[in-house]
């Protein structure tokens, strides 16, 4: 069927007029209300409050699902919201990495709230249509798109029978049929996401932009905690946005966000090649950096390095990636690390023998998808990484899933019987690229995997006699949401970095290992707690912004070594204050900054709270993310367990058992990241149970009522 | 045995070991470094030519990087 056939097809449930507007200081001052169960469409003004208490982003989406939900709504309630916020930066082209969008909802994975940060043209493109933010809540009867029109000042609710669900057609598809022509099909977003995401609870929301030089749709994901899943579960097949060209933000001060911008722009060309090599290898560049520092997850997080590294170094994904051609996921980013693989020829699945382009894979694709499941071969990574995409799942929570699954068979716990025929033992990358086509399919073991670790845990010893207690240890998860790609055994700090998140285990609150393990800078449970401190406010602030992280550190200037705190990056820093000031005409300095942000890290804590979560014993980890859990993982490392036995515990391991000597390791660095949580407790202002105090919110000026409400109970 | 220490690490120390002999010896492959030996910042070009003496204080202090 071609689009116009498609397009008959659609059937208007709604259509509703706005008034155009321009942008002020980076704000719109409104955001866009839609609901899909009675198809009313409004907009809804942003208050003062919201600007000064929660910025934007990620601050808006949290404040907005806050007012639409009750304590009790479920991921797959009508009255869930999916949020989706530029912030007042956000679609600014002078400085890199201004086009992100936050995402916000509450996840099917852990009950709680989820936010996540994508890039591709959708956020920048909501703003130029008018609105700061875009609120969907409902359930629509049947599949619907959403299509906010910028250019006429329309947004419309239609019936979609007959589009794709797999996001690397239907993005192709709706690009064509809303594009006023080929020239300005880079003018359309789409977000959507696909059959898998459907039929699990780890879906993501590709965004795209249209590539001009390949003459492709490419796609970025807001990948974490299963907003996917809720896309599809409210009868969601896309949102599509149309700009009528760039807008301006009407800053305050435009001259000075150049000048940090062009300063950036020179560090890239001068220096990228010598550091993080972005524009060539994206985040690939870290593959075999971290399998050199023992930190490369292998077989579920057993190991940190494999002697198979060279099949997925970083030179490896060099040769695949189209070099020479523009990969940023917004206009003027110059890092430009959104690498692609061009013309990969499909070897499974539905798509079988198609010549596609994929999205990365990016390092956490590459740990996730190839390492931690043993999987070292470079075109398997590629195909499961395309899959993912356009099936609409988590290539993190899929991963992590899917090695946890592995060690699972290979203990005993799951067998052939269970799985269907399915052999997961570590290395079998045709078992995991099933496993991903029957989760999309919506049948066999794929339905169980896709309800994520921590429910599989569950279902796993009640339905099989599992041991709770190994499933507990061994399965990668912490608040119901996947561990990313990082072995964080030995390094204290990045163990809360993981555990101690408001969403679950993503390295995007902090990422500690290189300070902690190696440089050990910050040697004492206050060195460490005023890390996790700084860097997770500090890192919370982009997402109130509309920004990507990566420019922050992933180059830095020729200068930085010879800087008090070269960790901190304190000229990109200063940028960043510059840039928000020459936005909004307000004037903050780098202690207002962290303030921003910890109004709104603290108001997530207590948004846990009000929903039964966001304690200490939420905060609790697998044992597998802190030390050995089996005597065979502790012999493959015990030089370095028997030298933390003597020096650290002071216990002698000769003559001892292994199982001995794993028991009193574990009793210690169990008791190490207790007294963790009370130092970082302490630093955050917090109870010792986790719960902001009264004082502290006080302190910051986010002592709002609501909150109150909730802590006071709990102090 | 003559010896330097690296980040709180004990390396056995060598005859004309410079910086990038260290990083070797300590498989410190991350490309986004920095350098004081006794407390001096050494820069990127003065690895090679930045020869370190026994009982040498080497801090090799890794930035952050990736998403």
């Amino acid at each position: 069927m071609n689009i116009n056939e498609m397009k008959s097809k659609h059937n208007l449930l709604k259509d509703f007029s706005y008034e155009l507007g321009e942008i002020e200081k980076g704000y719109t001052n409104r955001t866009l209300y839609v609901n899909l169960s009675n198809n009313e469409i409004k907009e809804k003004p942003v208050t003062q409050l919201m600007k000064d208490k929660f910025i934007g982003g990620k601050g808006f989406g949290l404040k907005l699902l806050w007012d639409a939900t009750k304590p009790d709504t479920k991921w797959d309630d009508p009255e869930n919201e999916i949020i989706i916020s530029p912030g007042p930066i956000g679609g600014i082209t002078q400085y890199a990495g201004a086009g992100k969008s936050l995402v916000v909802s509450l996840s099917p994975l852990t009950d709680i709230v989820i936010d996540s940060n994508v890039g591709g043209y959708f956020g920048p493109f909501l703003k130029f249509a008018g609105f700061d933010a875009l609120e969907i809540q409902g359930k629509a009867k049947s599949d619907v798109i959403v299509i906010i029109d910028g250019k006429n000042g329309t947004v419309r609710i239609e019936n979609a029978p007959e589009e794709a669900i797999n996001s690397h057609i239907l993005a192709e598809q709706l690009t064509d049929m809303y594009a006023e022509s080929e020239n300005k099909k880079n003018f359309v977003s789409v977000v959507s996401a696909g059959l898998a995401a459907e039929n699990s609870h780890i879906g993501v929301l590709n965004f795209s932009f249209y590539d001009k030089k390949r003459k492709k749709v490419r796609l970025k994901q807001a990948g974490r905690g299963g907003i996917g899943s809720v896309l599809r579960n409210k009868k969601i097949k896309a949102i599509v946005a149309i700009a009528d060209g760039i807008k301006p933000n009407n800053v305050v001060d435009i001259d000075a966000i150049k000048e940090c911008g062009a300063r950036f722009n020179k560090e890239i060309r001068e220096l990228d090649d010598d550091q993080c090599r972005m524009r060539k290898e994206g985040t690939a560049h870290l593959v075999e950096i971290m399998d050199d520092y023992d930190l490369l997850p292998t077989n579920n997080f057993k190991y940190g390095s494999h002697k198979d590294i060279m099949n997925i170094h970083s030179s490896v994904w060099r040769s695949k990636f189209t070099q020479g051609v523009f990969d940023g996921c917004w206009i003027g980013c110059t890092m430009a690390c959104a690498k692609a693989v061009d013309g990969f020829e499909l070897k499974t699945g539905p798509y079988k023998g198609d010549k596609v382009i994929v999205d990365g894979p990016e390092y956490e694709t590459v740990g996730g998808l190839g390492s931690n499941c043993g999987i070292f071969d470079a075109d398997h990574i590629i195909e499961a990484n395309f899959y993912c995409d356009t099936y609409g799942i988590d290539t993190i929570s899929f991963g992590t899933l899917t090695a946890f699954l592995m060690e699972c068979y290979e203990a005993g716990i799951i067998s052939k019987e269970i799985t269907g025929g399915l052999e997961f033992t570590f290395g079998n990358k045709d078992a995991a690229i099933e496993l991903m086509h029957q989760m999309a399919r919506g049948e066999g073991f794929g339905v169980i995997a896709g309800l994520g670790i921590r429910k599989m845990k569950a279902f796993f010893a009640k339905e099989y006699g599992a041991d709770i207690n190994f499933l507990n240890d061994i399965g990668m998860e912490n608040k119901g949401l996947e561990y990313s790609q990082y072995v964080s055994k030995e390094s204290l700090a990045q163990q809360g970095g993981y555990a101690m998140t408001n969403k679950g285990p993503q390295h995007d609150e902090a990422w500690l290992i290189f300070m902690d393990m190696v440089n050990k800078q910050i040697p004492t449970f206050e060195d460490k707690a005023e890390a996790l401190h700084y860097f997770p406010m500090f890192r919370t602030w982009f997402g109130l912004m509309g920004l990507c992280k990566l420019p922050w550190n992933d180059v830095e200037p020729a200068n930085n070594a010879e800087t008090d705190e070269p960790g901190k990056v304190p000229e990109h820093v200063q940028n960043y204050i510059t840039i928000f000031n020459a936005v909004t005409g307000l004037n903050i300095d780098n202690k207002e900054m962290i303030r921003q942000s910890e109004r709104v890290y603290n108001f997530q804590r207590t948004f846990n709270i009000r929903r039964g979560y966001g304690l200490r014993k939420h905060d609790a980890q697998p044992y597998r993310a802190a030390g050995p859990v089996t005597s065979e993982e502790y012999e493959s490392r015990s030089d370095r367990y028997d030298k933390q036995l003597l020096e650290n515990i002071k216990v002698n391991p000769e003559g001892k058992t292994t199982e001995e000597k794993v028991a009193i390791l574990r009793e210690y660095k169990e008791n190490m990241y207790e007294q963790l949580l009370d130092a970082v407790y302490n630093r955050r202002g917090w109870t010792k149970n986790g719960v902001p105090t009264v004082a502290h919110l006080k302190d910051l000026g986010m002592d709002l009522p609501e909150v109150l409400e909730i802590v006071e109970p709990l102090q | 045995m003559k010896t330097i220490t690296v980040n709180e690490i004990s390396l056995k120390w060598e005859e004309n070991m410079n910086i990038n002999v260290i990083l070797k010896r300590m498989n410190y492959t991350f490309r986004m470094l920095v350098v004081k030996v006794d407390g001096k910042l050494i820069k990127k070009h003065e690895y090679e030519s930045t020869v370190v003496s026994p009982g040498s204080d080497v801090k090799v202090i890794h930035l952050i990087s990736g998403g």
